[in-house]
């Protein structure tokens, strides 16, 4: 789904983006045009959502085995609906979260607008317990609280 | 051409910068010196919290992780070490 629309805004913004070269410039476009690595672009990707995690891939074909981790973490914890940008697909998107967070490796996890961490530390997280106090920070109640009552 | 780092490299500017009892950098590259693995084991450590930690990491090699795209670390206090070491 989340593809699809994506596709979709490609192909509108193409679409408006050639008429709008040969009248006004390429110049003019560029500094009007939403620069996706920007500090501002990135505040409102994260801002008031309660998971966000940038990754190499997608949720559904990781392209690298630390994304993959993560995904795996959410799925383990019923996180279901997060957003996910791939940064392999905007290298501006790439750059400018390293800038953003101040760190310089991917995946980056962000929970309420704040940087959680990448892969090892939400690893950590994992096996300390402290995920599972991190989610519910957010309003998300982590599945492994109902896989320990099951046991009870 | 980027410059390829090694493990020894790295472990010799994390001994010296972050005054580190046991350092390990593993290349996880088969040589190509994008993918490493560390263990710090410092005193510096202590009272930080895990991010924090990282963060510090991260600042000494600064210059190196721009070109390292994998890098995954380990960072422990002497006395989480010392309880640790056996299993890690």
């Amino acid at each position: 789904m989340q593809i699809l629309l994506k596709k979709t805004m490609y192909s509108l913004f193409r679409r408006s983006v050639i008429p709008l070269t040969r009248t006004t410039g390429l110049r003019t476009l560029c500094t009007q045009a939403v620069e996706p690595g920007s500090k501002e672009h990135i505040e409102k990707l994260v801002k008031n959502k309660q998971v966000v995690v940038f990754m190499k891939g997608t949720p559904d074909k990781p392209m690298c085995g630390f994304s993959n981790a993560v995904v795996q973490l959410m799925t383990f914890h019923g996180v279901e609906k997060y957003e996910s940008y791939n940064v392999l697909e905007d290298d501006t998107l790439r750059q400018g979260i390293k800038a953003y967070s101040n760190w310089p490796t991917i995946p980056q996890v962000y929970m309420n607008g704040e940087f959680i961490g990448g892969c090892d530390i939400m690893l950590d997280m994992h096996k300390n317990g402290d995920l599972i106090e991190e989610l519910g920070k957010v309003g998300i109640r982590s599945a492994v609280l109902d896989m320990e009552k099951n046991k009870e | 051409m980027s410059i390829v780092y090694t493990s020894e490299y790295l472990e010799q500017k994390l001994k010296s910068e972050l005054d580190a009892k046991v350092v390990k950098v593993e290349d996880m590259s088969d040589g190509c010196g994008a993918k490493f693995s560390c263990l710090v084991v410092s005193k510096k450590f202590e009272g930080m919290p895990l991010l924090a930690r990282h963060r510090l990491v991260n600042t000494v090699l600064a210059k190196e992780l721009e070109t390292i795209h994998a890098f995954s670390q380990k960072s422990l206090t002497e006395e989480q070490y010392e309880k640790q070491k056996d299993s890690l």
